[in-house]
């Protein structure tokens, strides 16, 4: 067995030096840190940092935290964040204008009209410093690398997207539990790590205390366990970590009919429970937001008063009004056509765009939703009535 | 860094352009010859670029002309808000920022040997199928039938109008325009573009069509041409969304399955009629 493979135990002081080593390395560390009553991603520092001893409790339009009766770091499943606010920021500054030269006056047509020479300058596409995550579970993996598809897979890569995605690091953490929404095991993107990671990490508890088997993924990633001392993983502690595996993956409540539902939405684009649940969204845009996958963007020009003009880059979200507008008016205008166009991208037309489904089956949406709406529950609504529509002639 | 450089461009970033001259085509429309520091990135007809107003923002624009021996690149806009305003309004001398070219174009290459084209134009969709005209114009020789219908609201909105005269006397083309509505001083044809199509003279089962203009038009022009028997994947069409990015990347031109930046802005009638009839999609 090649030894990059190999699963090994970690000291017990190995998260802290771990975190130290990725640090001192010149990565701006981001893991998971209890604020405001929810884990959320940030830069830390040291294990101190992490939510230790804390859990999250989901359901639809619900989360909480809670604490937990032992010590473990990654006891908690998904909060409202999600890796896309470092690798897609909700702002990025896309160009900036400078005036060169001298503005002059010129008689040109009939008028007299300033005429400035327009000079573009691209915004920093790389960050300060590389991002190395923290605590990232299988189903965030597999939406970065949905995202991948979408932003730097095409003709045109973002530059910006790209830097951030190409030199970031990646530590993951196998699920040691599900929460009640999540529903990965139906996608087929969790609860194991199995790709796209440069450590993974399992945290097994003794008595209370957390304890870790790692994984390296890629040269990074070993070159980072070299520097641990650690000892190969006992069979005991692998026959653990299996079976915690297995456990979280037979927990799962909420699933999702993978396969089929691409064709199933494509074929009752005028169901009548696009109503029903049009009558319950709020259009709030939630859902989009806190979604790992969902990439919608618009972009804003400010000019300032010596004439530089900036644009920007922002989420954006197909639930707002705005997103579908041609001249004379939104193509959308109806929560009915928005949740409908939602859905549909997410688990149909994604396929036929970029190759796959555009859900990882994190369940974010059904928790940050504040009227509980699920797409899982939707999705069996138009599958236990499926219409006959399509062919429908002009 | 600016683009245009021999590093890989950033994409999100425009290059600067400079009007070299305005026309106005319409009451409401302008074309404008626009002049590059370096050379063109070449273009295929039915290819737009985003062009940025200064100080105003970006708007998805066909290109109406490739660069001819002038060095040249024509866009035609119709102003209908503050973008297109600001852009029509630019003067010889100004700039603009541009970034492109995007999108598949119209299949006027090898496609469209031995075929009898028709191509229908409704308002402004002219402008897009320009530079395919053109070009079906310059292998004239190639192709069986060549057809352009032209429909617009009124005479003052006809486009190009020189080089329509030019087109009408044109021999190897059958050009009919059409108007909405004009007054009694108007000596040609009153009503939708559908009604002229029975006139064509070609053969259906070899026909390849190109239809650009709004959504209606298109599919009752589309629907009209299958009824006459041309195969629905001979039918092609431009369709127009809200565009941010272009790139296939910010979500907003979608139109199901397809990223019409990317995908098209040209796209096949089979492929896009079932969705053409779903409302707000
Ligand atoms: C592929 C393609 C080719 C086009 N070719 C031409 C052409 O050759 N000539 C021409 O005159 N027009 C063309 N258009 C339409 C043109 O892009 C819109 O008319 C223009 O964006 C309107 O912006 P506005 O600010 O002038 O108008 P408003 O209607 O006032 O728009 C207000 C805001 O809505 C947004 N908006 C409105 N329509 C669009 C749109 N289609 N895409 C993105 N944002 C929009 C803009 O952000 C704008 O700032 C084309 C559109 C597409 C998609
Ligand atoms: S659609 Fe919902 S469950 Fe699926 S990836 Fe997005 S937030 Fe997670
Ligand atoms: S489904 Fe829920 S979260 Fe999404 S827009 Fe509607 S109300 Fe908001
Ligand atoms: S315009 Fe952004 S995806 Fe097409």
């Amino acid at each position: 067995m090649k030894k990059r493979e190999e699963v090994r135990t970690l000291p017990e002081d190995g998260l802290e030096r771990l975190i130290g080593l990725v640090r001192s390395r010149g990565y701006c560390l981001v893991g998971p840190t209890l604020r405001d009553g929810a884990i959320v991603y940030d830069e830390i520092s040291a294990v101190s940092d992490l939510p230790a001893g804390w859990t999250d409790e989901q359901e639809a339009g619900r989360y909480r935290v809670k604490a937990r009766e032992d010590a473990a770091a990654f006891g908690y499943n998904l909060g409202p964040h999600s890796w896309k606010r470092f690798l897609y920021p909700p702002r990025t500054q896309l160009w900036q204008t400078t005036p060169t030269g001298e503005a002059t006056l010129q008689p040109v047509g009939a008028a007299a009209r300033a005429v400035q020479e327009l000079d573009f300058i691209g915004g920093s596409t790389t960050p300060d410093r590389p991002f190395a995550f923290l605590g990232v579970r299988a189903c965030e993996l597999s939406a970065v690398a949905i995202q991948d598809r979408v932003l730097m897979g095409g003709a045109f890569p973002d530059p910006h997207y790209q830097s951030r995605r190409e030199s970031a690091l990646f530590i993951a953490v196998n699920c040691s539990q599900a929460a009640a929404t999540c529903f990965c095991v139906s996608m087929g993107t969790g609860p194991e790590v199995t790709g796209g990671f440069d450590i993974v990490l399992t945290e097994l508890l003794e008595d209370g205390s957390p304890a870790y088997l790692a994984r390296a993924g890629s040269a990074a990633g070993e070159s980072l366990l070299a520097q641990l001392e650690h000892g190969p993983a006992s069979p005991a502690e692998l026959d653990r970590s299996r079976v915690q595996l297995d456990q979280t993956a037979g927990s799962m409540r909420r699933e999702l009919a993978a396969d089929e539902v691409r064709g199933l939405l494509a074929a009752n684009l005028e169901h009548p429970r696009w109503d029903d649940v049009a009558s319950r969204c709020l259009a709030c845009t939630n859902c989009t937001m806190v979604c790992p996958t969902c990439f919608c963007s618009t972009v804003e020009d400010h000019t300032s008063l010596d004439g530089t003009a900036t644009r920007t880059r922002s989420w954006d979200s197909c639930f707002s009004l705005d997103f579908s507008y041609v001249h004379g008016g939104s193509v959308r205008a109806s929560t009915r056509a928005r949740y409908r166009q939602w859905l549909t991208h997410k688990l149909s037309t994604w396929h036929d765009q970029f190759d796959s489904s555009g859900c990882v089956g994190c369940g974010r949406c059904i928790a940050w939703c504040p009227v509980g709406i699920d797409l899982t529950e939707e999705v069996r609504a138009i599958a236990s009535e499926p219409g006959d529509r399509q062919e429908t002639t002009s | 860094m600016a683009a245009g450089g021999a590093q890989r461009p950033d994409p999100l970033v425009p290059i600067p352009v400079t009007v070299r001259r305005r026309r106005r085509e319409s009451p409401d429309t302008w074309s404008l010859q626009l002049e590059c520091a370096g050379p063109w990135p070449p273009s295929l007809p039915g290819q737009f670029n985003m062009l940025y107003a200064p100080g105003v923002g970006e708007a998805a624009i066909s290109i109406s002309g490739e660069p001819g021996r002038n060095g040249l690149l024509m866009h035609t806009i119709r102003s209908v808000g503050a973008v297109s305003r600001a852009l029509g309004d630019l003067r010889p001398g100004q700039q603009l920022g541009l970034r492109g070219p995007f999108g598949v174009g119209w299949p006027v290459g090898e496609e469209a040997e031995g075929r009898d084209v028709l191509l229908v134009a409704g308002g402004l969709g002219l402008a897009p199928l320009r530079p395919a005209l053109r070009a079906l114009l310059d292998r004239r020789r190639s192709l069986g039938a060549l057809a352009l219908v032209y429909g617009t609201r009124g005479p003052p909105d006809l486009l190009f109008r020189g080089e329509l005269a030019r087109w009408r006397r044109d021999r190897r083309l059958q050009c009919h325009v059409t108007v909405d509505q004009a007054g009694p001083e108007w000596q040609g044809e009153i009503g939708v573009v559908t009604r002229l199509l029975p006139r064509l003279v070609f053969r259906p089962g070899n026909a390849l069509a190109l239809l650009c203009g709004p959504e209606i038009m298109m599919r009752r022009t589309a629907a009209a041409l299958r009824d006459q028997g041309v195969p629905e994947s001979a039918i092609f069409l431009s369709m127009e969304r809200n565009m941010k990015c272009a790139l296939g990347q910010c979500g907003r031109c979608q139109f199901g399955p397809s990223l019409i930046c990317r995908d098209g802005p040209v796209l096949r009638y089979d492929q896009v009629r079932p969705l053409l009839v779903v409302r707000e999609i």
